[in-house]
Order: C-alpha cells, then structure tokens, then sequence
C-alpha cells in the first residue's frame, strides 16, 4: 500500500528545464510547487566543477551524465513486423537524469522554429497542393502560431543569455543574421561568440557559393549576462566541453545557471530527487488527475496527491507516462486511430568531412559556436521541383576537439595500425565537418507504445518504439548533405568525404537527442493529446510539456522551442488556475 | 615569519563565523528549499531604517533591524536548527563555547529576562543570574549601543516563538571554565560605555561609526588582538585574524585597504556581497548574507563615510619573490584558475571577481586566499545578487607546495604585491581547516 | 570534503567482484588517491591491497590474467604499433588502462539494461548480447590464442607481427570462431577500447606521458581559449596538461607510492 504524503497545489514530474520554467512561473503566481527528479541533484559545483568536468571517458563515452538504461529503457525496431528489442546501453540519442535534466548537457544550439513550420500543413496544401504530401504521413499544424509564441522565444531567449545576430527585428532584415528567420521583437541578449578558424572557412565558403551564413544562435555567453530574475553567468572560455557535460564556469544556459538560484529561495517551492514517478493517478471518473505515484530512493511506493499534474520529464518518458497511466486513446497504427504515442518524429543528420591544410584547432570550441545558412531549411526554397517536404540548416558547428570522438579522418585512412596513427597524426588539426540538421516529418508507421515483453526497473512496461527513416526524410537529407559538399569543396584545398545519411535507422551511433511526438498538440483531440496550451484534452488539470508536442520535427535543435512553448503554457496554466477547466472547448 | 604570525594567529580568540564550504552550503540551499520552518513573518511592515516611531510596534521593527545589523542570527543558530535558539557549537583557540537560546522560552532562552537584564547583558557581559558572559558574545563592541536600540533589539526577540533549547555546557579547559577569570580579562581589556558621538564629525560620520563600532562589531574580527584574543581599546581595523581566514585591512591602505574604494564600492559590498573589485568570501559572506545586505542605504552610506575616514596605512614592504617561484605559479595559475578568472587576473565583470588589483589578494595575511583555493568558496547570495556563483576546492587536486606558489603567484602578479607564502603554512592552514567543523 | 570527490570514490571491485572500501587512513594518501580517484582508484586499490597477478612488467592486474595480459599488450600494439610517429598503444599504457576498465563498472556493464530474453537482432537493433565487456574480453581471448595454437602452434602474444595483423584481419571480418561470439564484435570492442586508452585523459593509466595527445596535437582538458580562439592558424602555446596536472606519471607513482 503506497504511503500517502500530504497534497500539493501543483507537481510536477521532472526537474529539467520545463518544470524549471513551470516552477518559476506558478509559484509567482502564488500556488505551492513540488517537483520529483528520478535522478540526483547537480550543480556547478561541485559536479561540473572546471577542475574535473572536462573527462572526455567518463562522460561522453561511458556516458555517465545520462540516463542509465539499467534503470528504465525503450524497446526499439524499424517497422512493426518486427520484434523490438530493448536498446541496452544508449547510442542514438542521450535523455538525461538528474536536476536540470538535459538542460545540463546540451551545447546550447538555442533555436527559434520557422513561422511556416507551426502551420506546415496549411503552407504546404496551399504552396504545393494536396496531392504534394505522401501518403502515410501525418502532416499537421500545431494549433499555435509564430507570432503568439514569438514573446515566449523572447523571453527563454533572454532568459539564457542567447548570444547571436539577430536577422529580423520586427519585419526589418539586421545584416548579418538569418535573413530567413521569422520577425522578432527585439535582437538576441548578447553580441555572437567569438569565430574560431574552422567557422571561419565555413563562412567565406558559404559566401563564395552564394549563400547567406550566420552566426548560429548559442545559449552559450559571450559576455558575464545577468537575466532578468537577476541570476548572474559567467563568459564562455571556448574550452570545447559543452555537449554531454555541465557547465563549469556558468556560461551555458541551464535551469542551474539561469533559473534555480532564485527559485530554490523560494517557500513555495520544494523539489524531492532520487524520487522516480510510475504513474499519474485519476480519480473514478479517469477526467480528473488525483496525483501521482513514484518510488523513492529504498524504493518505497509513495503517493502525491495534488490539485495539478504537469510532465516536465523528456519526451518519450512523459509518453510512457501516459501510456502506463492509461490516460488518453492509445495510437493504434492498423486504424490510424488513437492519440498517445502518435506522430513520434526525431531529425535526420548527415556530414560532409573537409580535410584540407590550414590548422584549425578543434579543441577551441562552444557547443553552439557555429556558422550556419538557412537557405534550405523549412519552406525556404521552393520544394517543387525536389519532390520532398522538409528542409533542415547546414552548418559548421565548432563544439571541440575531444579526440575519442571528434576526429575525422579521410575515407581512405586505415581503420588502425600505422596507417591510422598517421591519419590521426595530419587530419587531427586540420579536419572540420559541415552538417546537416533536418526535419523528419511524422507517419503513421513512426510511434511509440508499450513493449509486450521488457519491463523497467519499477516494473512498468518499456515504452517501444517503431520508426524508420522514410524516402521523404532520405531524400531531403541526400539534397542537403550536396549543399553541405558543395560547401566544403569551396574551402580552398579542401577533400570533402560526403556521408549521406543511409537508412534504415540505427539506434547505435550517436544521431541527436531530439526525439519529438508522441503526446502531439493541436486543435483536434482526434489527432492530438493535448490542446494548444498543452493541456490534457482528457484530463483537463494535467499537462504535458516538452518536445512529445510537436506534431512533427523541423529542422532546428527543439530546445528553443521547448522553452518557448513552457512559457506559453505557463501563462495559460495562470489563466487556468484563476479558473480551473479545459481551456479549450473540444 | 608569515608562518609564525598564522600558527600564532590560531591561539587567538575569533568570533564565530563560517567559512563557506561548497558541500555544507549545498545542503544549506537544499534545506531550505525543502524545509518548511522559515523565520517568523515580521510584525510590522515598516521599512527597515526608515525612522520610526515609538511604541511597541516601531520598537519591534527597529529591533529586528539592529538583530541583522548585529548578526545576532548567525550565532545563536545551530546549523539546522531553530532561529535564535542557539546551540551553535563556538570553536575558540581556548575550547569549544555553545552559543545561548536568545528565543523567549521561560526556562532555556531569554523569556524570563528583563529589559534591564538584557542591558546588562549588552552593555556589562554580565547575564541574568551575574555570570559574565565569555566575549565570544560580542559585548565589548555591544556595550556602545544605546539603551533605546538595546530595548528594541529585545523587543523583537520577544516576538519570536519560544524554543525551549538547553544551554550546553562550554567546553574549556580549566581554570578558563571558570567565569572568575573574565572578571580579570573584563578589567584588563574591557571599556564598558555607550557611544559618544564626535562633535566635530557630521551626523553620518558618527551613525556610521555607532553601527561599525557597536552593533557591527566589526572590529571583532577585522582589528587585530592580542594573546588574550582582545583588540586595541582604538579598535583601529587594519585587519586581523578572524577563525581560519583573514579579515583584512578597513582603513585607507592602497595595497590592501580601502584606499582605493570609493564609498559606493563599499556600499554596494555590503548590499550585495560583491562589487566591481572583489567578492566577499570567507567568514565575510556570512556576515553579508545575514546581515549587512539588509542594512538600510543610508545606513551603509554611513557606514562607507566612516570607514573612508580611518587614516591611511602604510603598506607594509614586503621582498619581492623570485622568477622560478613565478614561473611555476603562472603555469599553475593557467592550469586551474585561469577559466572563470581569465588570464591576467581580470576576472569577469559581475561574474568571477577580479585578481589584479584585489586588496583582498593582497591582504596583510593569505590565509584567507589559501582557505578560498583549499575548500572553495561561494559569492553571497543576496536579494540583490541571488546567483552565489561558487568555486570549488582544490585541496584534493594540489598539494601543499603547489597551493604555496599558486598563492605567491596571484599575490605577485599583474602588478598585485604581497609577501609570499610557503608550503609549511599552507599544510598548518589545511590541516587545521580539515579538522574545523566547517572546513 | 566536497561530495563530488566523494562520489568518484566510493565503491572499488576487486578482481574476483568483491566490492571493498577504500581504506582511508593516512591523508596524505587519501589526498593523492581523491586525486587521482577521479579516473584511476582501482590501481591504487589493488596495490593497497596486494594484487594478485604480476603480469609481464611487474605490475598487479585488476582483471587480466597473465596470459590475458600478454594478449593485450600484443593485440592492442599491433592496433596502434609504435613508429616514428611516437609510442604505440603498449607504451602508452592502454592495456593497464583496459585493465583497470575491465576490473570497474564499465566491465560489469553497470549501466546497460541486461534483462532477458536475448532474441537476436538486426543491425539496427545494437547490441543483444548476454555478456558484459568483461566476459567478452575473457572468452574472446581465450578463443583467439585456442584459434591461433590450432593454425600456428602458438599463443597470438608469440606471433611475429605480420601473423598477428593477420589474426586481427581475420576476426574483423568474423572469421575466428569465438562460441556464439562473433568476432568482428570483439575486434571492434577492442579498437575502441584502444583508442580510448590512447586517447583518454592520463588520469585512466592509458595515454601515458601524453602519447595519444602529442600524436594528434590535443593540449588536454585545458578551460580557457579566450586570447587564442582568434589567433587562426597559430599553434597553440601552453603545455600538455591532464585532469591532474602536468605530470600525471609523477602523480600516479606519488599516489601510488602512497598507497
């Protein structure tokens, strides 16, 4: 029988940054916040103090500042004919445990979406017609607009310290920056990072081409920022440790460097770690969320009554969440009927390598130090003639030079042996890699549900996951990764290894942490888990924050994103509180 | 030398304060999160130093200013534990004191005190019963408050809920546990009396003096004491040894004073923990946090126009130290500080404080620097400046020798000046940080 | 003193799995073993506690058996020989580092979800085997020396190196049989083990006096390239530099010592 604590307003489930943002916005207005973290409290010091942080092996490789798939994981295979297995240690992409959640661990690469992606379906039926969009795929608006979240970009953006050019303001085109990217109210927080020589290249290349570069906009600092809560950061040093490490000087944007110095001072606000959440409880009537149940540090079942229930944990695991809680329709591909798990979406990367003479020096790098274009992403160009739907950005991101895996050696070089070192010896310095980054669009045979066989650690059902790279997606990274080769053939000197994204999709090697779906919004409770607000259409005192919202993936880095549609739900959870109910009328 | 004067500095009598260790303030900042026990809502909503009225009410809030502006909080709380119920263990050179229940509880605390009593307590260091009080209680800076802040400071505390907390019995070695001895220290050292303003000094000079040498105390730490852990009767704050740290120099030095702070400097200091030219670390972040943040503004601008009136030191000539010592401490300096506080010592504005041209660097004594590289440190959180931007140790990453050069290093570079410090010492400090509750 | 040190420290395992605390008397020791326990307590341990095996250099193992040590300096310095370039992978320190690897939580799989059942997979589905990194390591090798008596009368740690290439050739294309181990996924469980040890931190034991770093031009986890970032093209001035210093040989035999 699981003990009962005493109730609270509002819990939240998670403790990165949705519930961070969520948390600093309820309890201004007023009510009593709990959050529950599976994992363990962190902060910049000591736990990524600069005297230890910067351990390529303990972090990046033996992935320690990530989940433990011991602990909960997901089953996985490319279509539903066959038996998805579970995925044992991570590789494609790396959730996080632990306050701050991935927050903590990301480079920082803080994107806004484009305007036509919140109304992809609408644009593309009127641009292309409706014949243009492939069967299978579940092509959908958000129910939200660009210019209704454009103030809650604004405000994750200054909240971070966002360091860019601005291409936009106010309808307005600002030399320098995104001359793509949708109006904004006002330029970014602080100037750009300083370039290194490999952005460098980029940029004078992508110009000799004929296309437009950017600094690329990075929630790393550029300069001490203090946010409008007053929370002080330091300036990025480039030491090249952003991805799949925490900060050690405060200059990388995390709910610890941005949002918990002045939350945690707050009475109303309390936060439990080691505590992981097994089930959102509903009353009789299964309309109402009573609260939640999770398992405590000795692994003691204990209930937490309250009057709302926010998921703040990662994507997929907020749609486990619903999944095992039996909240919401549960998809079922064979009628295209249900809602929880559907329309799971991810992104689509591939490279072009450059090797060539002058010295680069990796290792003097941020997270989201990079040049970019966005001649290609969204609906930038005409999709016509290309036969696809989707687009991503193709950039050269200087993250660093960790050298157990940031080298690139030449197609040609010996796997190991003498040729290797000799390899590793002229290309370590000298190498850089152009990207790409594209949308993946969502399909009836991509989405998420429970796993007959493997159970987690709790006991719960492994959520499993059923999704491959599609002709659309193949086709548009193909496309992009020339314009990622054409690129890296105008660095002068330059040998360019082009590695086109092939399917079918691997769970293996390291892709992007940027899963999507699952628990979609919009205006439709047919084709949507929650409403425009992120608010349960079933149960309307529970929400569901997170990347598991986007109707499908565009091809940015979500983080920005994320932020910006928690404060957009926040204000509308205000709004909700004064006056509890669906704030959206099925 | 410096050796010597810091192992002789650890006889001495030091008031009880903290030094900020990352891992202990962490579970600070958790308990307090999580903990729903919070110091009782104020009786009044009157402006903290705005003038006030008389009566009860005026007297209640004036109060619990005076107990910010005394720091009485910091050490009559144990860790953990009920706000003013003392308990706080004391560690002094002579023996461990147990800080009293100052809450109103009739048998533990205060409750059954008069105002009279509490005066003489304040005033006398002289308790209910006619014990005298141990000057770990700060009365000989105390005793220059007036008998109006006195009642006030009492009047507060008898808002506070009663705790019954027993008084634990201090741990001192004879013939210092008996109280017999104070009353020859007190004729030795003690000048009991109210402050007497200076005539010919304006209005702010002499409130900014009644806070500093009264309620303020802070000449407890930051003058210097001689064997009997008393200070100069002209409690004359040119630094002084305070715990395991060092409080430096408060008068007009240009290398290691405020000679070079403006007023503003200082005020900003004290409101927020930290100001363009340094961060306040230490037994010093403490005070601010729990105290002098709260200080009304122009009752920190009193405070900066009477510390900027102290006569002007001399800085002391100090040997200039050799290349090779240099040189082993810039590289250590590139390997482990030079990523928050950059290169040449610069710090970042408003984030990492500044290394060139600290007077805090270059404080007559090191120890305080050493203790910040030892265990770390973190910036005050303040409402001002909520972030308390930390650093870690490096007790576990450099040894003694290395910890002696890097400190000799800062200390000498970027035009900074001060006397290099040597291994032996950094092992004395370690080993007796290690074995402080706090350190 | 600060939890982050704490919490690298905690739990050491032995060769034969049994867990011991690290005995922590003297502080000076406890110092260098916090030092290096970011990376490399096990070592320390095991000195501390006798060892076991000495293996070829006089050194205890945490996990290799002699034999298996033999393998590994050879297999893992035929993956990165030693040339003109600089040191190979034996010099370097990578079997002491997949020594002590193997004998930690990264040898148990600590991390990796090891629940049954174990279908087979494709591909895509990664990884499906029952065995830790340890437990491959342990029948790999002891399959790889039974393969190399039967085709060339002797252990693979007494090949000539071009017999030795030939032997890894093999297994990369899966050509050894291993049980039900395939042996291209231990070839390549090695190589990337070896790179780690080549590369990692010489905090680990492996990248020995910079080895790997000085190859490709890496100064180490160094915190601060705001003056350099702009200097294009420029080399990069300040030393090699570790997670402990300068010197990390040095301050391993210090601890070591210690211990």
């Amino acid at each position: 029988m699981a003990r009962r604590m005493p109730p609270v307003d509002v819990v939240l489930v998670g403790f990165g940054w949705t519930a961070s943002i969520i948390a600093q916005e309820l309890t201004d207005a007023g009510v009593q916040v709990l959050a529950l973290e599976r994992g363990a409290w962190r902060d910049t010091v000591p736990d990524f103090a600069t005297d230890h942080i910067q351990d390529e092996l303990r972090y990046a490789v033996r992935k320690q500042i990530f989940e433990s798939p011991e602990r909960e994981t997901l089953t996985f295979r490319n279509d539903a004919s066959q038996t998805a297995l579970p995925m044992r240690h991570l590789g494609s992409f790396l959730p996080a445990a632990g306050v701050g959640g991935a927050g903590v661990h990301w480079n920082g690469q803080c994107w806004r979406f484009l305007p036509q992606d919140f109304v992809i379906r609408t644009h593309t039926e009127q641009r292309y017609g409706k014949g243009f969009i492939p069967e299978g795929m579940n092509l959908q608006d958000w129910g939200v607009t660009y210019e209704e979240l454009e103030p809650h970009y604004d405000r994750f953006e200054y909240l971070c310290g966002v360091s860019g050019q601005a291409g936009n303001v106010g309808g307005q085109l600002v030399a320098g920056g995104n001359p793509f990217e949708g109006a904004r109210q006002r330029g970014y927080p602080l100037p750009p990072l300083e370039r290194s020589a490999s952005t460098v290249l980029f940029d004078k290349a992508a110009r000799e081409v004929g296309f437009k570069p950017f600094p690329c906009p990075a929630a790393n600092a550029s300069r001490p920022y203090r946010n409008p809560l007053g929370v002080q950061m330091g300036q990025c040093t480039y030491c090249g440790y952003c991805e799949w490490f925490g900060c050690g000087n405060y200059s990388k944007a995390s709910p610890q460097t941005t949002i918990l110095p002045v939350l945690l001072q707050k009475d109303n606000f309390h936060f439990k770690t080691h505590c992981a959440v097994t089930r959102v409880n509903t009353d009789h009537t299964g309309k109402r969320a009573t609260g939640v149940t999770y398992v405590d540090v000795e692994g003691n079942e204990i209930e937490q009554p309250a009057q709302m229930v926010v998921l703040c944990a990662f994507a997929q695991h907020n749609v486990h969440l619903l999944l095992v809680s039996k909240i919401g329709q549960p998809y079922d591909p064979v009628s295209n009927t249900g809602v929880v798990g559907r329309n799971y979406a991810y992104q689509i990367t591939s490279s072009a390598e450059v090797f060539q003479k002058e010295r680069l020096n990796p290792f003097m790098g941020a997270g989201a130090l990079g040049q970019a274009i966005d001649e290609f992403n969204g609906d930038n160009f005409d999709h016509g003639p290309q036969g696809f739907i989707g687009g991503g950005y193709v950039a050269l991101w200087n993250t660093g030079g960790r050298p157990i895996l940031q080298h690139y050696l030449p197609e040609n070089a010996p796997k190991w042996g003498a040729g290797w070192k000799k390899a590793m010896h002229e290309n370590y310095l000298t190498a850089c890699s152009v990207v790409t980054h594209g949308s993946v669009m969502s399909y009836r045979s991509s989405y998420l549900d429970l796993d007959p066989t493997w159970r987690d650690v709790y006991g719960n059902p492994l959520l499993r996951l059923t999704f491959d790279f599609q002709p659309n997606e193949l086709k548009m990274s193909g496309f992009l990764t020339d314009k990622a080769a054409q690129i890296g053939r105008a660095i002068p000197g330059a040998t360019v290894h082009e590695k086109k994204r092939q399917g079918p999709y691997s769970i293996v090697p390291y892709q992007t942490t940027h899963n999507t779906g699952g628990a979609v919004m919009g205006n439709d409770p047919k084709t949507s888990v929650v409403n425009r607000y992120l608010q349960s259409w079933d149960v309307p005192n529970l929400w569901v924050m997170g990347a598991c919202a986007f109707p499908q993936n565009a091809g940015y880095n979500p983080t920005g994103t994320v932020g910006a549609l928690t404060f957009w739900s926040a204000a509308a959870m205000k709004r909700y509180l004064k006056n509890p109910g669906p704030l959206v009328t099925a | 030398m410096r050796a010597s004067l810091a192992r002789f500095s650890q006889r001495r009598m030091g008031l009880r304060r903290s030094l900020a260790l990352a891992g202990l303030l962490l579970a600070a900042v958790l308990c307090s999160a999580c903990s729903p026990d919070r110091e009782p809502a104020a009786p009044s909503t009157v402006k903290l130093g705005q003038r006030m009225s008389a009566g009860p009410w005026g007297d209640i809030s004036r109060g619990r200013y005076l107990v910010h502006a005394g720091d009485c909080k910091a050490c009559h709380t144990a860790p953990g534990g009920a706000p003013f119920a003392g308990d706080r263990a004391i560690p002094t050179p002579f023996g461990t004191i147990y800080s009293s229940n100052i809450t109103p509880d009739p048998e533990t605390g205060i409750g059954r005190w008069t105002d009279e009593d509490f005066y003489r307590a304040m005033h006398e260091g002289i308790d209910r019963l006619g014990n005298h009080l141990y000057p770990a209680f700060p009365y000989p800076w105390y005793t220059r408050m007036s008998r109006d802040d006195v009642r006030a400071i009492k009047a507060y505390l008898d808002t506070l809920a009663p705790v019954r907390q027993n008084h634990r019995e201090n741990e001192l070695p004879w013939p210092l546990g008996q109280r017999g001895v104070l009353a020859v220290w007190n004729g030795m050292f003690f000048d009991e009396g109210t402050y007497r303003p200076d005539p010919d000094r304006s209005a702010q000079w002499n409130r900014g003096a009644y806070l500093v040498k009264g309620p303020g105390h802070c000449g407890a730490c930051h003058s210097d004491k001689n064997l009997a852990g008393a200070t100069d009767e002209d409690d004359p704050l040119t630094g002084g040894f305070a715990e395991h740290a060092f409080a430096p120099n408060l008068a007009g030095g240009i290398r290691d004073g405020l000679g070079t702070w403006t007023g503003q400097d200082i005020v900003q200091y004290l409101r927020t923990g930290r100001n363009g030219r340094t961060a306040a670390a230490g037994p010093m972040a403490e005070v601010i946090e729990q105290s002098t943040q709260y200080l009304s503004k122009p009752d920190l601008e009193a405070i900066a126009v009477y510390l900027k009136s102290l006569p002007a030191t001399k800085d002391a000539s100090v040997a200039s130290v050799d290349k090779d010592t240099l040189g082993r401490g810039a590289a250590l300096y590139v390997d482990n500080c030079a990523g928050c506080h950059l290169g040449e010592g610069q710090g970042e504005l408003g984030a990492f404080p500044p290394l060139r041209k600290s007077t805090a660097v270059q404080a007559q004594s090191a120890d305080t620097l050493i203790g910040v590289i030892l265990n770390g440190a973190r910036i005050p959180r303040t409402e001002a400046e909520p972030t308390g931007l930390a650093m870690q140790g490096f007790a576990d990453h450099l040894d003694d020798a290395q910890i002696a050069t890097l400190t000799t290093y800062i200390r000498n570079a970027w035009g900074n000046h001060a006397e290099a410090v040597d291994a032996g010492h950094v092992e004395d400090l370690r080993e007796t940080l290690r074995k402080s509750p706090d350190g | 003193m600060t939890p982050a040190f704490h919490r690298h420290l905690p739990r050491l395992v032995s060769f034969n799995g049994q867990e011991r605390q690290i005995v922590r008397h003297d502080p000076a020791r406890r110092d260098f073993l916090r030092l290096v326990g970011v990376a490399v307590p096990a070592s320390m341990v095991l000195c501390a506690c006798g060892g076991r095996d000495t293996g070829a250099h006089g050194q205890a193992n945490a996990f290799f058996a002699p034999e298996e040590m033999d393998f590994i300096r050879a297999a893992t310095g035929r993956l990165i020989p030693k040339d003109a370039l600089g040191p190979g992978a034996d010099e370097a320190g990578v079997p002491e580092f997949l020594d002590l690897q193997l004998a930690g939580p990264y040898g148990r799989a600590e991390r990796w979800y090891m629940k049954g059942p174990w279908p087979r997979g494709s591909n895509s589905q990664g990884y499906q085997l029952r065995y830790t990194p340890a437990q491959i390591y342990r029948q790999a090798i002891a399959g790889i020396d039974k393969h190399c008596q039967a085709h060339y009368r002797q252990p693979f740690a007494k090949l000539k190196a071009d017999q030795q290439d030939e032997v890894l050739h093999a297994l990369e294309d899966g050509n050894v049989k291993l049980g039900d181990l395939h042996s291209k996924t231990f070839l390549d469980l090695l190589w990337q083990n070896t790179q780690e040890g080549f590369l990692a931190d010489p905090a680990y034991g492996g990248n020995r006096d910079f080895a790997g770093w000085k190859l490709i031009g890496f100064p180490g986890p160094r915190y601060n390239y705001v003056r350099e970032i702009g200097q294009y093209g420029k080399p990069y001035q300040q030393p090699f530099v570790s997670l402990i210093g300068r010197a990390p040989t040095a301050a391993m035999a210090h601890a070591a010592g210690a211990a």
